[in-house]
């Protein structure tokens, strides 16, 4: 048996009645919109605990339950679930299934087994993760990050059972995120169709595979650490736990090291930022290189630029340690990688705004949506190194500052191209076009929202306020201004949360309702546009794999009647379609 | 590179020679299409990403059990004290863990045996060396329930022993019992691999693959005892 033609050998799984058509499916692009869907859906739980949050923020006292535990516990939740749950599983489970087998010409993933699996296990991560809300004692309220000993020390919230269920739910969904990331990685090394060269994916492909292999590689610290913890917690033991008088009682621990777990939490922890950062990345070139119709500049520098970043990213983790107790000199050595992997990231950027360059702009929902992110992930990208650098982290550490470094960057960032790619492949996914005056609505609103929620934080963590208070009264150091800018950054908060709302009907109305879309609308070149059905059908390409002839960004070919090749037009087709373009356009120029 | 220019692009069929011998050879299957490791099935290839993530985890417990033995306070109990047997009044150290490691090691080359046989469509022979593989492993396995209850009857705790550092007896249970645990897996993945081969599914596809990747488990598995022999007892 060729191996190479196993691809077309492999028998695919037929679904035979609703139930494994629908639910238990086997097929990539309804497991990706389970994903999609299911992470929406916990992510919308965190957007309504950071409006709480806000509320006790801008106007202490307004909501009856709100006390510190309360805040702590949705402070906690708000940060794991956007994080893990929604975006980590948004991006790889929910854009990485729907769009790697289309875009590298397969039928499905290598496993499509396998992959129904991992979204069992995620769901029912999510589910244990929304059990500790109703466990005796609610939530950890041990901080995302979930530091011991205070974690599974009396004193904070959520130590009997919230501590629990968040570690066990943790360790399911890396078994899931396992389980699907070997899938991802495997489909793109080893099913693409013919004539698909690894330096012709889109970089769409080339963001999820990093960020897989990221995936594959990072979560095992994260899983580690969360078992040391459990037996920490459950059996006794002393991984993360030195001698320590709790409530003035000494505890039975001894010995342990709670930098460890530090150590152990941010290898997983920074990688991470890229598993989010990276698809975005990824997703966001083929969105700005479509809609300007041009190619992407520098697109092999954007490929290697990936995986430099990708690399880079497991040597930069002690930089959220400055203030740990480590020992001073790793800060010099992490704040050195840390600014070089700069270098990469702003050659992504440059290479987004030269793609930008002399474009054929055309200011779609989606396109609106990529340059918010050039813009947001600039200035996040530009408050990271401030931070990178020891001297100036010190004084800024857990100020404000650092909410909005991250929220601009790994937050909204991310978010700002989720909410471009659904706008961009909706019509694929479901043949229907979105509603665009909502969607532009929707954009301004949260675009404009997000900085005048965020660009405010930068100047309260100059003030020296604190994250992680809930309540800033009667602090001597903190000035009134800073209450009446809080109230106004609640304000702001909460419009932005409830214009979500116009994207949520968006999102299901259109799915009935919206304008038919036809095949390609946004006359892309990748593979996913060329399918003979849209939505694509089980098995997506009918009886014959497509044969790929060149790369995924052939926009604004002179002297041819269209302005994109898509990757399936042979040279022999592009010299027919250059003949019949010289007909209509003599000059062969654009106008 | 491709610049918004003129002349478009009708790029090259496929870049560099895949057939060419060397570092040429393997840029060229990288960089060509459909598969990156040319004549590696889909499941082979599934696997061995997988074992570079599993990699990932012992390191990462390892790693933390140096980083604990460091941290601590109290002395570290002496390895080849502890894991001593006294067989016919001779006190041996480290005895159980050097039967236990020749076992797991020799399961290794039982396995590698049936690859081959597989290859030669053997089911017999490739069956029987499959099951003396997960023999071994059960064995190993039974010798470390022994060393496990030996210790736990000699007070040996996750929280606390009485020889020295609590940490001791938690890195112990962790990483013998995240190990264990694989290779029970393992033992149950070969029976189930060793049932198919018997029963003929193979024959049917002529693909004897799966054998070969089970055994990529099992090597993976025994490799891991190494260091953790290493690390653990020895040092």
């Amino acid at each position: 048996m060729a191996y190479a033609e196993q691809v077309e050998t492999e028998e695919l799984h037929q679904p035979k009645s609703f139930l494994t058509r629908y639910i238990w499916s086997q097929d990539h692009k309804v497991i990706a919109i389970q994903y999609a869907l299911t992470a929406i859906f916990v992510g919308l739980i965190a957007l309504v605990l950071s409006g709480l949050m806000r509320l006790q923020l801008g106007f202490p006292g307004s909501i009856g339950f709100m006390d510190a535990g309360a805040y702590y516990q949705a402070m906690t939740m708000h940060g794991m679930i956007m994080v893990i749950y929604l975006l980590t599983a948004l991006f790889l489970g929910g854009f990485g299934n729907y769009l790697i087998p289309l875009m590298v010409g397969a039928r499905d993933m290598v496993f499509p087994y396998v992959n129904m699996l991992s979204y069992w296990f995620y769901l029912l991560s999510v589910l244990i993760l929304l059990a500790s809300f109703f466990a005796p004692g609610g939530p950890t309220g041990a901080g995302w990050t979930l530091y011991p000993p205070q974690a599974i020390t009396q004193g904070t919230p959520g130590t009997e059972w919230g501590i629990v269920l968040m570690l066990v739910s943790l360790a399911v969904f890396i078994v899931a995120a396992t389980m699907g990331g070997l899938n991802y990685v495997t489909t793109v090394l080893q099913a693409r169709t013919h004539g698909m060269t690894l330096m012709r994916m889109p970089l769409s492909v080339w963001g999820i595979f990093m960020a897989s292999i990221l995936a594959l590689l990072a979560f095992p610290a994260l899983f580690v650490s969360a078992v040391m913890m459990l037996f920490d917690k459950l059996l006794g033991t002393s991984f993360f736990m030195p001698a320590i008088i709790s409530l003035g009682q000494s505890l039975e621990h001894q010995g342990g090291s709670p930098i460890l777990f530090q150590h152990l939490f941010w290898f997983f922890g920074h990688p991470e930022v890229y598993i989010v950062a990276l698809p975005a990345f990824g997703l966001v070139s083929d969105l700005i290189s479509t809609h300007a119709r041009k190619n992407i500049f520098g697109y092999r520098m954007m490929v290697w630029a990936i995986v430099a970043i990708g690399v880079l990213s497991f040597v930069v983790w002690a930089h959220h340690m400055y203030v740990s107790g480590m020992n001073p000199y790793f800060g010099f050595i992490f704040a050195t990688t840390t600014l070089i992997i700069a270098v990469p990231t702003a050659l992504k950027v440059y290479n987004w705004v030269l793609t930008l360059w002399q474009g054929d702009i055309h200011l779609t929902v989606p396109m609106l949506f990529a340059l918010a992110f050039i813009l947001t992930f600039l200035v996040g990208g530009l408050t990271g190194l401030f931070l990178g650098n020891v001297i100036v982290d010190i004084p800024l550490s857990d100020t404000y500052f650092v909410v909005a470094h991250f929220h601009m960057v790994m937050g909204v960032a991310p978010i700002l191209v989720v909410f471009g790619a659904i706008y961009h492949w909706y019509p694929k996914i479901t043949g229907r076009m979105m509603n665009e005056r909502l969607g532009k609505l929707h954009f301004w609103i949260t675009f404009l929202g997000t900085y005048a929620i965020y660009f405010p934080m930068h100047y309260l963590g100059f003030l020296g306020m604190p994250r992680r208070y809930y309540a800033y009264e009667d602090y001597a150091f903190i000035p009134q201004s800073a209450q009446d800018l809080n109230a106004f950054i609640t304000v702001a908060a909460l419009t932005v949360g409830v214009a979500q709302l116009l994207f949520l009907f968006n999102l299901f109305w259109s799915a009935f309702n919206g304008k038919a879309a036809g095949g390609n609308p946004w006359q892309a070149t990748s593979l996913e546009w060329q399918t003979p059905q849209t939505p694509p059908v089980h098995g997506n390409w009918g009886a014959k794999l497509p044969v790929v002839h060149r790369w995924a960004y052939d926009y604004s070919v002179p002297g041819i009647e269209q302005d994109f090749v898509p990757q399936t037009v042979s040279a022999e087709e592009l010299e027919q379609m250059r003949r019949r373009g010289a007909k209509t356009a003599p000059t062969g120029e654009r106008p | 590179m491709a610049a918004h220019s003129a002349t478009p692009t009708d790029r090259p069929a496929l870049a560099p020679d895949a057939s060419a011998a060397g570092w040429q050879g393997i840029a060229g299957d990288w960089a060509s299409d459909k598969d990156a490791f040319k004549q590696v099935p889909w499941g082979k290839a599934m696997m061995w990403i997988f074992l570079l993530s599993d990699t990932f985890i012992f390191t990462c417990f390892l790693t933390g059990y140096m980083a604990v033995r460091m941290t601590t306070t109290e002395p570290w109990p002496n390895a080849s004290e502890v894991f001593a047997l006294t067989i016919a009044g001779n006190h041996i150290p480290l005895i159980l863990i050097a039967i236990m490691t020749f076992v797991l090691i020799s399961s290794s080359g039982t396995m590698a045996m049936a690859v081959n046989y597989a290859y030669r469509r053997n089911r017999r022979m490739t069956a029987a060396l499959m099951l003396a593989t997960a023999f071994c492993g059960a064995a190993f396995v039974g010798m470390q329930a022994f060393e496990w209850s030996k210790l736990i009857a000699e007070g040996v705790r996750p929280w606390g022993n009485p020889m020295g550092a609590a940490q001791f007896g938690a890195s112990f249970f962790m990483i013998t019992g995240f190990h264990g645990l694989h290779v029970s897996i393992g033992v149950l993945y070969l029976c189930i691999v060793a049932g198919k081969v018997l029963r003929g599914d193979y024959e049917r596809s002529g693909n004897y693959q799966n054998v070969e990747i089970a055994g990529l488990y099992w090597h993976f598995v025994d490799l891991v005892w190494v260091f953790i022999f290493a690390f653990f007892y020895l040092w």
